[in-house]
């Protein structure tokens, strides 16, 4: 068996490959199962399909999605100008500090203000979350994926540091957490006897707005440009500089946004476990959905499904939710596996030997 | 400050800096092949956890390590594979490693999770441990310790003086004219690929076995992207390498020493302080952007195929 290079890339494989890496996560699934268990299709049933089968569990669904969408959709602009930030993570939970503080203000408040400050707020913190990892790659060359992960460790911490210090709830017997957001603070529910708030919709605007902006605004194209040919991108004149702290500004928010909408949806106060790592989740739901907010749409489902499964698992048959990320991580690999069949061909016998290309 | 301190601070900063030396001198090796694995955290997650299991299992310490370095080794073969052979994005497939052997570890520890145990014993040499100050600081440690000053220094004479490093080097400067002298590339990367896993789950051991005797998940705590960073910044160089380690070692247990002079900074501030040091050093240094050109391997991180 070996490789042989295609004539032409075959593009199809862009399309198919995500495919058949889900169905050999599901078949390393299966396999897991049925080693771990002794009925692996009841597993995978209660993995992939219990979670969602009534209306309550497809609302846990998308609102597990929510807070990974909104992550994603900014990293997959980073990515296509090349920008490999890691960070979404650590810009999440900056969201999440920085909006929780804002939301502690408004304790005994009634404003209708309180819950646009509260976004505004996370959206800063994560957005200067990331400018700072943008200034120290334009301004001192150091390198984004490096910097962009050591944030999200000193987030991490800081985000301790509050809950354990300046945001404890005075009356919370000592417990590592903030007070209780009023209601004037919490995202009203979208879906009645659900947890699903109007923070979704969020999801439903920055999608379209990812896609207009990638692929029908000039701003977009130069972004591209910079990412595939810097070189390129500096002779036609392109601010690439500008544009770098452009996408490094919008990712960052989003996961601002993100972080802010789980404080004061979902978990109503500030935790420490604010995020069981969707930023990190973000990065494999961008790269599976090729970039493409439509792709990045399925993808983030289908991580989110990976989530709710774990947890169901966890529930039903006393299996680890560090599951989910062991299920993300093939996921990815098999991905990066499969993407090799869009410029090669695997060849079972050797023999043949068609013509090269002419270059 | 008097010297039993010294001499305790000088045993910690050995003790914290020891896994990050081990992991960064793997990767040292794997770079200047012309392969950059981001994934050392995951790696070194995964030999943490199977030598624990394995050392709480038979209480064998010995058995315990070489599980460690088998899996790091089994780990490493899996991104070798994808990037190599599969030529995947080196930066995806390694962010990958690192999020797939978090899980992996996390899962297969379930079972054990904050279970301790004895640790490994420390192996003071004889006469020189005896030395006020210098023996409890430098001869009192345990058999890692020493395995990785040994390994820096056999890595520091193969990459000056041997064929070996030659070897290496030339695969990971330009692929293509190793590639003409008849060098095999691909095996060459595979083999730095894998010694850099083996590093990892040595390093790995070292923390679930020795530093800290149990077993958490993710313990490990960023240590594997501290020492792929600690890489870049010593400029792909062995001696800056051993002393940024060790500088990392300082800067993890200043908690401690604050402690000690009674500071009041918050343990969770202190706690970020290794990683806003790893930031500091690394604009410092990468700032000066021809020496930092000058100095990684040239092919590093692209993909190499011998039908290209």
């Amino acid at each position: 068996m070996h490789l042989e290079l295609r004539p032409v890339p075959d593009y199809k494989w862009q399309y198919l490959s995500p495919l058949l890496a889900t169905m050999l996560t599901l078949l390393s699934g299966w396999l897991l199962f049925a080693w771990l268990t002794d009925a692996p299709g009841h597993a995978l049933y209660v993995f992939f399909i219990a979670g969602i089968s009534d209306a309550f569990g497809l609302s846990e669904w998308l609102l597990k999605a929510t807070p990974m969408l909104l992550c994603a959709y900014g990293l997959a602009i980073c990515y296509r100008a090349s920008l490999w930030n890691i960070g979404a993570e650590g810009q999440l939970l900056m969201g999440a500090l920085v909006g929780s503080a804002v939301a502690l203000e408004f304790l005994d408040s009634e404003s209708s203000l309180a819950i646009p400050s509260v976004i505004l707020a996370g959206m800063t913190g994560g957005a200067l979350w990331a400018l700072l990892a943008g200034l120290l790659k334009f301004r001192f060359n150091t390198s984004e994926i490096l910097t962009t992960i050591m944030l999200n460790y000193i987030a991490m911490n800081l985000l301790q540091w509050a809950v354990y210090g300046p945001l404890k709830d005075p009356g919370g017997f000592n417990f590592p957490e903030s007070a209780l957001f009023s209601e004037a603070t919490l995202l009203p529910v979208l879906w009645p006897d659900t947890r699903l708030h109007v923070g979704f919709l969020f999801t439903c605007v920055v999608m379209p707005l990812t896609w207009l902006l990638l692929a029908k605004s000039f701003v977009g194209f130069q972004i591209q440009v910079a990412g595939q040919d810097p070189k390129a991108a500096v002779m036609a004149g392109y601010p690439v500089k500008r544009l770098g702290y452009v996408v490094l500004l919008i990712s960052g928010a989003l996961a601002g946004l993100a972080g802010a909408v789980e404080v004061i949806g979902p978990l109503g106060q500030l935790v420490p476990t604010v995020s069981p790592g969707y930023g990190y989740s973000a990065i494999i739901i961008a790269l599976l959905g090729r970039l493409h907010p439509v792709g990045i749409t399925l993808a983030g489902l289908l991580v989110s499904l990976l989530f709710m499964g774990a947890e169901l698992s966890q529930i039903e048959m006393g299996l680890s939710s560090a599951i989910a990320s062991l299920f993300q991580g093939l996921l990815l690999f098999f991905f990066l596996a499969c993407d090799v069949l869009i410029r090669y061909r695997i060849r079972f016998s050797p023999g043949t030997v068609t013509p090269q290309p002419n270059h | 400050m008097d010297l039993d301190l010294l001499a305790s601070l000088l045993y910690a900063t050995f003790r914290t800096g020891t896994p990050i030396l081990l992991v960064a001198l793997g990767e040292l090796i794997c770079e200047k092949s012309g392969v950059l694995n981001l994934g050392q955290e995951g790696v070194m997650l995964m030999g943490a956890v199977t030598g624990f299991i394995v050392v709480s299992q038979f209480d064998s310490y010995a058995l315990g390590i070489f599980t460690s370095v088998l899996t790091g080794i089994v780990m490493a073969a899996i991104f070798a594979f994808i990037t190599l052979t599969l030529q995947a994005n080196q930066v995806a497939s390694g962010l990958a490693l690192a999020i797939f052997g978090t899980g992996l570890s996390a899962f297969i520890g379930t079972d054990y999770q904050g279970q301790s145990i004895a640790g490994l014993p420390s192996l003071a040499v004889p006469h020189l441990s005896e030395i006020s100050v210098i023996g409890p600081a430098f001869f009192q440690h345990d058999i890692l310790v020493y395995t990785s000053l040994a390994a820096t220094f056999l890595l520091w004479w193969n990459l000056k003086y041997a064929r070996l490093g030659l070897i290496l080097k030339a695969v990971g400067e330009n692929p293509d004219a190793a590639n003409a002298l008849g060098l095999p590339v691909l095996k060459v990367r595979y083999l730095a690929v894998l010694f850099g896993g083996a590093m990892s789950g040595l390093a790995g051991a070292y923390v679930s076995l020795v530093y800290t005797p149990l077993w958490a998940e993710n313990m490990t705590a960023g240590r594997g992207w501290i020492a792929v960073a600690l890489v870049v910044f010593a400029s792909w160089r062995i001696s800056r390498v051993l002393l940024g380690a060790y500088l990392f070692g300082l800067a993890s247990i200043l908690h401690l020493v604050a402690q000690v002079f009674g500071a009041d900074i918050s343990p969770n501030l202190l706690a970020a302080l290794p990683y806003a040091a790893t930031i500091v050093v690394l604009v410092i240094l990468s700032s000066n952007q021809t020496r930092h050109k000058l100095f990684a391997p040239l092919a590093l991180a692209i993909p190499w195929h011998k039908s290209r």
